[in-house]
């Protein structure tokens, strides 16, 4: 404790001499009260959260501030009746690095991550159509609609686990600027160059539809069965404000697929305890090597002098100074909102404010007295374990998007529906369940207007009437309901229109476009002021990757050794 | 503003089409399906050593491997191959459609004959290998390790041709060894003498028929049938009676895999990988490379993958070779590194044995030409042995020899003897 309070001291010294000018504003008693932090991270979610780990871990004295009384950001588990734990937000784990949850030791604070099981799409004839882990059973599953389909995924697989493969690499560098002469990007260029190069023509072409196609279209080549293509197509708009025939979903699906469950890529997971405990393993860990957190403590600005980030001002005047500020918050919240306009370049602040962050999607967690019975499913079907859909065609997709388009929640939504508690006993007691549903979609305002409560409630009865359909009796089973419109997102979590992936993944902002041209590498106008949430590449989902990365290049800044973050897992 | 929910009731109108669907979909519980002699199969599975054959349970060994594979060698062993890819193609079109997709010529597939192909894809890249069976001037069946009916679907546009996946609808036997000719004849298939290698025959049985090709994947004496899923018992129960004095038994997996390394044939995604698995771009292969450069057959009107091909031998961009070994010494070399100069790697072991027939150690491996093609000298392979939980590392000579390992001259000997 003694060698920390002198590091205190010394640090405040040295702040102390470079603003003798402020001498006026602040008096000498109230300097020694504070303290100046080496980081001040803004936002306690899941990416700011890796970013303070690896910071406090280099040695730096970082603090974490959160507005919520809880941290987790979009990755939390609260428990809002009693007994049953939600995952709030996002509800399943593979996109988080694995190098991440090594390096930080979150095993040893309690995360663990089971793989679940399949999943299904029901069909409006009273079936449905299941995924399955086994790859012949997959296939059987398939040839109960098309034996051609069936026999094609293979083909399809194939495809796709190429561009994984390509991609993967890249979620764990910084991206390279493609306007510097800087060695460091000229070398990241011709590394993504000589990968790109190393491809086969066939492939060149392959990636660049890929990232550019809608996945409607790039289904098309490979199956002709709607409920297929429908099964396939959901994972290219989850999260985003396009509909299945818009370009650039095809590169959305790729995004959901280059996760892993312990090396099992593509896998889908539960964290045990909901996705909260990856944050409280986070959070843990980072008190463990000596942060420090404050709840309850909203930013409402960036304090700026003279081009610098000097700390931050909190929402009752508090002020607090870091030698550096890193927000998690997304790109428009953090420069439209936290930084003052004159402090930002025009052109900078224009492409901010076009950043397309537009909410898409709504939440509504259930708790459920028992397990629900679809009449369709077999009552020992696995498919209990996986992810269930009822949208089986890549049309009433589309149509739920053209609601979205006129300003209207989806009156036939989209839905990923999920059971935690079928594999993980921590969320609810024995016999009860929580159940998560993702709704798409949902716009940012209703036909122009804020969404008001009975709006939300319209909105909570197009899924609980969806579910119903398919699961008689399925409104007696609730306990209590989480109603999650845009409007709630915003306000809780704090993502701009709700958008889950702090900013859509579409292409025009990916890489080295993500957020702004020439700000795609954690650092902004301001000095000392950085960005690690998923705004940055390599873009949303709970990946960790962002807040990873954006420490590698404070700790390059500061000259300090980064030898404590594990390289991105080879790709083999 | 409130907004009112759209009613999309779930239909209840089920038509068959749905109910046959819906019938289906309890295959969940049984992810490893039997074959249509499972019932035998299974009553004589003493050691119960099953593996994922394409979804099937099918047996790496019934009761002693070593043995079985003795069977094979000695009397006649019975071989479930049900689980192996069928599709049978029709229509007018179909001799034109196969010499499309296929590397070898067709036209040249009298009816009631079978031979051993390839296809790519448009790369020139190797698909699969299997067998191609003439049933009829019109009608074929192809036989493959993988599934392959979306490139078949495609490739048959602009053909009048019908390509149907049976599986599942067709039962399939391998009857491999020097007696099994005496087994069949002695099961009362008469005629069945005038089977050449390679010659195919409908026969009578249990009130429909068995189609019998002289074929198999043992370098052996040796018939395969394909009959009806509902006439798989009463076949295997004809054989099996008739074979009692003719030391018939039926193996496994492990026993079959050795009698065909010593034939010295391939097999698919173990000996090289297929282009629509591949998921590593330098894996792919062409013909050339894995020893099916035979099959090419330039004279013949355009194949899938001509252009690539021949692009390829003319600019030299054939990078692999596909070659026999026959390593020193008696220790397997299986998965184990080739060497040039005991330094340089060049290659892999993709399988390898002792072959008691040839009483020799042999192998079939991969090299990065020149190696194995024009630089066949100073080769070695080296051996991780593991002994009682210690590697015995050995460095061996490898020598580039033909394939087969052995030759039977009972295999082709017209009329077949008796054993």
């Amino acid at each position: 404790m003694a060698g920390q309070n002198g590091g205190c001291y010394a640090k405040f010294r040295a702040f102390g001499n470079r603003s003798r000018k402020n001498e006026e504003r602040v008096s000498r008693e109230d300097w020694a009260k504070m303290k100046a932090w080496d980081a001040i991270i803004i936002g306690g979610g899941h990416n700011g959260l890796v970013n303070a780990c690896y910071l406090q871990r280099a040695g730096l004295d970082v603090l974490v501030v959160e507005k919520n009384d809880w941290v987790g950001g979009a990755a939390t588990s609260r428990e809002l009746t009693p007994g049953f734990l939600y995952s709030n937000c996002s509800y399943v784990c593979s996109l988080f690095r694995p190098e991440i949850m090594r390096d930080l030791e979150l095993p040893r604070f309690g995360l663990q991550v089971i793989s679940y099981e399949g999943g299904a799409v029901f069909t409006r004839d009273g079936d449905y159509l299941a995924n399955y882990r086994d790859h012949d059973a997959h296939r059987r599953e398939f040839a109960r609609f098309s034996k051609r389909d069936a026999e094609a995924y293979d083909r399809y697989a194939r495809d796709v686990t190429r561009q994984c493969r390509f991609i993967q690499p890249l979620l764990m560098r910084t991206a390279p600027d493609p306007t510097s002469l800087r060695p460091r990007d000229l070398g990241e260029l011709l590394y993504l160059g000589k990968k790109f190069a190393g491809l086969s023509a066939e492939e060149m072409a392959l990636t660049l539809r890929f990232w550019t196609m809608s996945i409607s279209e790039f289904l098309d080549e490979y199956f002709e069965t709607d409920v297929i293509k429908a099964n396939f197509a959901l994972s290219g708009i989850i999260g985003t404000a396009l509909g299945p025939m818009s370009p650039g979903t095809a590169y959305v699906l790729l995004h959901h697929y280059m996760g892993e469950v312990d090396g099992s890529v593509g896998a889908w997971g539960y964290a045990r305890g909901g996705m909260g405990a990856v944050t409280k393993a986070l959070a843990a860990a980072f008190k463990a090597s000596g942060g420090t957190i404050r709840t309850g403590a909203e930013v409402d600005h960036v304090l700026v002098g003279r081009g610098k980030a000097k700390g931050v001002v909190l929402a009752g005047g508090e002020e607090l100074y870091g030698k550096l500020v890193v927000s998690n918050a997304d790109v428009k919240r953090t420069f439209l909102k936290l930084v003052e306009e004159k402090e930002l370049p025009d052109i900078f602040l224009r492409r901010v404010r076009n950043f397309k962050i537009r909410g898409s999607s709504g939440k509504v967690n259930i708790a459920l007295d028992s397990l629900p019975e679809f009449p369709a499913l077999p009552k020992d079907s696995p498919v209990y374990r996986g992810d269930m859909h009822f949208t089986d065609s890549v049309e009433r997709m589309e149509r739920a998007y053209d609601d979205w388009k006129a300003g209207r929640w989806s009156a036939d939504p989209f839905l990923d529906m999920v059971i935690p508690t079928t594999l993980d006993p921590t969320m609810a007691p024995p016999g009860k369940h929580f159940m998560s549903c993702f709704v798409q979609y949902a716009p940012p305002k209703i036909a122009g207007a804020e969404w008001t409560d009975a709006d939300r409630d319209g909105f909570a009865e197009s899924v609980i009437s969806q579910i119903a359909e398919y699961s008689p009796g399925f409104r007696d089973r609730i306990v209590h309901m989480e109603v999650r419109t845009p409007r709630e997102i915003e306000a809780e979590v704090g993502l701009t229109e709700g958008n889950i992936f702090q900013g859509e993944l579409t292409f025009d902002q990916l890489l080295f476009n993500r957020p702004v041209p020439g700000y795609a590498q954690y650092r902004s106008p301001v000095g000392g002021l950085y960005m690690c949430g998923s705004s940055t590449h390599p873009g949303g989902g709970v990946m960790g990757a962002p807040g990873r990365n954006a420490a590698a290049e404070i700790l390059r800044d500061l000259a300090k050794s980064t030898s404590h973050m594990s390289a991105a897992h080879d790709v083999i | 503003m409130a907004q009112s929910t759209r009613k999309k009731p779930v239909s209840k109108t089920v038509n068959a089409a749905v109910s046959a669907r819906i019938a289906a979909q309890d295959h969940f519980r049984t992810l490893r399906l039997g074959t249509p002699f499972q019932p035998r199969i299974d009553a004589l599975a003493k050691t119960q050593d099953w593996y994922n054959w394409a979804g099937y349970r099918a047996p790496h060994s019934l009761w002693d491997e070593e043995l079985e594979y003795f069977a094979i060698r000695s009397q006649a062993a019975l071989f479930d191959i049900s689980p192996m890819t069928k599709y049978r193609i029709e229509g007018p079109d179909a001799e034109a459609f196969l010499d499309r997709v296929t590397l070898r010529d067709v036209t040249k597939l009298k009816p009631g004959r079978v031979h051993y192909t390839a296809w790519c894809d448009d790369e020139g890249f190797v698909l699969d290998d299997g067998t191609l069976f003439r049933l009829s001037p019109t009608r074929f069946r192809l036989c493959s390790q993988e599934r392959h009916l979306p490139w078949l679907l495609d490739s048959a546009i602009g053909f009048d041709v019908t390509v149907e996946e049976e599986t599942e609808a067709v039962a399939g036997l391998a009857l491999q060894g020097p007696t099994s000719f005496a087994v069949l004849r002695d099961a009362g298939f008469a005629s069945v003498e005038r089977l050449k290698i390679f010659d195919l025959a409908d026969f009578p049985h249990d009130g429909g028929t068995v189609g019998i090709s002289r074929t198999g994947f043992t370098g052996d004496l040796g018939y395969e049938l394909f009959v009806s899923a509902d006439r798989a018992l009463s076949l295997w129960d004809r054989l099996m009676a008739a074979g009692q004095l003719r030391g018939i038994r039926a193996i496994g997996y492990t026993a079959l895999n050795r009698a065909r390394l010593e034939a010295g044939l391939i097999v698919a995604n173990a000996d090289f990988t297929t282009a629509e698995h591949a998921i590593r771009a330098d894996r792919l292969r062409m013909p050339d490379e894995i020893g099916l450069g035979f099959m090419i057959d330039l004279e013949k009107s355009h194949f899938n993958g001509r252009r690539a091909i021949l692009d390829a031998r003319a600019k030299r961009k054939l990078r692999h070779v596909l070659v026999g070994l026959e390593i020193e010494g008696n220790i397997p070399a299986e998965h184990a590194i080739v060497y040039h100069k005991k330094s340089q790697e060049v290659g892999l072991v993709s399988a390898a044995m002792w072959s008691p027939m040839a009483k020799r150690n042999i192998a079939i491996a991969s090299l990065a030409r020149p190696y194995g093609d024009t630089m066949v000298d100073d080769l070695w392979v080296e051996i991780y042995a593991m002994r009682e939980l210690q590697y015995q590392k050995l460095m061996k000579r490898a020598k580039v020899v033909a394939r087969p390992f052995i030759k039977l001259d009972r295999r082709t000997a017209n009329p077949p003897a008796d054993f």
